[in-house]
């Protein structure tokens, strides 16, 4: 699947200023409406607490400092498995998009890895690490691990063989010749791994922190659940999906900026 | 004693200094042209692709300097010989030598896709041209005059993806330039540019070819084209050297002359006839 969405690439990519207000008035406009629902008991708050409610809750954690410490741990957490994954795929991807013998070496047996779903290595990874923070982030760097990996490897498979021959006639070394054409032109494909990346580390902390956590916003809404806090379960469900924002938006822009040359961040 | 010789005659004085102006600046021109290029010879040259023989021998001497055009119909090994000549392909029989031992630098190839780097900007691109030289510390300047020989010194900045297709070709004219070669190698370099580009690309190349003086082979499918650039043009058929036209007309050349045009119908009767043949 990711190879496939680096086929349609190139994104229309507008001014950040204009696009930044926009696309926040449809969640603004459904939190209006939730809130007016909330109040004229259409949706009765055992089931969903309106979003004053949610903010409240929101707010007390936030004075007792709990609410920080969780976001942190959980950040903490799926940044660093994120750097660990992310890294062991990119040098694997690397070495198999540059060396024949790597590749055959080591493709194989990680393609057949990547058919297992790591989620479904929980029990087992309980087992290794108990409810330890290695459990945690080694769920979340095998998880990244595949989507860089497999990116990276096209990536860098998919360079324009006419650039590398026009390299190579031009007298690039081999360390030129990845500077200058194959690690710039595998770039792209690169980004598309990260942003899927970043999807998957989301889910695999979410679902590891509500299964095996003492820490971290996961068991805090697993705890709100058995105490029926449904105001701090909604706020943590808000919270995941604003920190997988604002992972996302990192990431482009860190794209917009590497990526300056591509005709899809030219035009404004 | 000048002012002697000025002063008792004036007249002859003033106008054999009229004369001589130009004709000096030709001959500085000219000077480097004759010094620059290098000389080319292959020997039974063979190529095969598995069982497919395509080049079967051909025997070519090309003297310094000169402007050589290649035609031939689709897929007769314009392209394969040129590679040979280039060195990006290994040779199976036979050999091409230059008169002098060559650097890297000094052969070069234009192909019909620019093959830009699209992450770097024009003049980055165009330093790529210099090879080995690319670190030196004259880098820059160097390829930026090779820009302003192809006019287009006013995009060192840009973006390859912002240029049309012949500001593409003229950029990767000028990282082929850039490193002064002695011979330049065109694989169709125009063969993807619209009418009017291909014109005003063509009179750039002979420009270039007449400042630089470097031995030029140029591969095409436009037998105009051949006769209006070349000093001679080869046909290729059957893996050989079928036919070796001289072009003699004088440079600057007129566009449809009639002396071209009959050139160019024979040449094109030779191809046409092979055509018939097969
Ligand atoms: N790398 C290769 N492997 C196998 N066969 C090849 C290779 N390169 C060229 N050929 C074959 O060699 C023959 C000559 O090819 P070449 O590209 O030199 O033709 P050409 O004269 O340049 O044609 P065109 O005018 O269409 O560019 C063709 O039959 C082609 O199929
Ligand atoms: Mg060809």
């Amino acid at each position: 699947m990711s190879l496939i969405d680096s086929v349609s690439l190139p994104r229309s990519f507008r001014l950040p200023h204009v696009d930044g207000l926009v696309q926040w008035i449809v969640p603004l406009a459904i939190i209006a409406i939730w809130q007016v629902a909330s109040i004229t008991g259409l949706v009765p708050t055992r089931v969903l607490p309106a979003p004053s409610d949610v903010g409240l809750a929101g707010w007390k954690l936030l004075l007792s400092g709990e609410l920080v410490r969780n976001i942190w741990v959980s950040f903490w957490r799926a940044s660093t498995g994120f750097l660990i994954g992310g890294s062991i795929g990119f040098a694997f991807g690397l070495a198999n998009g540059l060396s024949q013998l790597s590749a055959r070496l080591t493709d194989t047996t990680l393609q057949m890895v990547r058919n297992v779903p790591h989620l479904a290595l929980i029990p087992l990874v309980i087992l290794w690490f108990g409810i330890d923070e290695s459990a945690k982030l080694f769920l979340v760097a095998l998880g990244v691990f595949f989507p860089i990996y497999l990116n990276t490897l096209h990536g860098i498979r998919t360079v324009d063989p006419q650039l590398i021959e026009m390299g190579r006639i031009y007298g690039m070394s081999d360390g030129e010749l990845f500077r200058r054409v194959i690690f710039p032109g595998a770039l792209p494909s690169i980004f598309v791994g990260i942003r899927f990346a970043l999807g998957i580390m989301w889910l695999t902390l979410i679902v590891a922190e509500t299964i095996a956590a003492s820490s971290g916003l996961g068991y805090m809404a697993m705890q709100a659940r058995e105490f029926m806090l449904i105001d701090v379960v909604v706020l943590s469900i808000l919270i995941y999906a604003l920190l997988g924002k604002l992972a996302d938006s990192a990431s482009r822009v860190l794209e917009r900026l590497t990526l300056s040359w591509h005709p899809a961040f030219q035009k404004r | 004693m000048q002012t002697a010789l000025r002063t008792s005659l004036p007249e002859t004085e003033r106008t054999s200094r009229a004369n001589f102006a130009p004709t000096a600046r030709v001959v500085r021109e000219e000077r480097p042209a004759q010094t620059s290029g290098l000389p080319l010879s292959i020997r039974a040259l063979r190529k095969s692709y598995g069982d497919n023989e395509v080049l079967r021998g051909i025997d070519l001497h090309i003297p310094a300097g000169q402007f050589v055009a290649i035609v031939g119909k689709s897929g007769c090994g314009k392209s394969t010989l040129l590679r040979l000549i280039a060195g990006l392909e290994e040779i199976d029989a036979g050999g091409v030598s230059f008169g002098d031992a060559v650097k890297p630098e000094d052969i070069r190839v234009m192909f019909q896709e620019p093959r830009l780097l699209p992450w770097a900007r024009v003049l980055s691109n165009v330093e790529v041209g210099l090879g080995r030289d690319r670190v030196s510390s004259d880098a820059h300047s160097r390829a930026e005059k090779a820009l302003t020989e192809v006019g287009l010194a006013d995009k060192r900045e840009q973006w390859p993806s912002l240029l049309s297709g012949g500001q593409k070709q003229r950029v990767a004219l000028a990282r082929a330039l850039v490193s002064r070669p002695r011979v330049l190698a065109f694989d169709e370099p125009l063969g993807a540019l619209d009418a009017l580009t291909r014109i005003s690309m063509q009179r750039l190349l002979e420009r270039v070819w007449r400042d630089q003086g470097f031995t030029a082979i140029l591969v095409t499918h436009d037998v105009s084209e051949a006769v209006a650039l070349a000093d001679r043009v080869l046909v290729i058929e059957d893996g050989r050297i079928a036919h070796d036209v001289a072009v003699n007309a004088a440079r600057p050349r007129k566009r449809g002359s009639a002396e071209l045009a009959s050139l160019e119908g024979s040449i094109l009767s030779h191809l046409l006839s092979a055509d018939d043949r097969t």
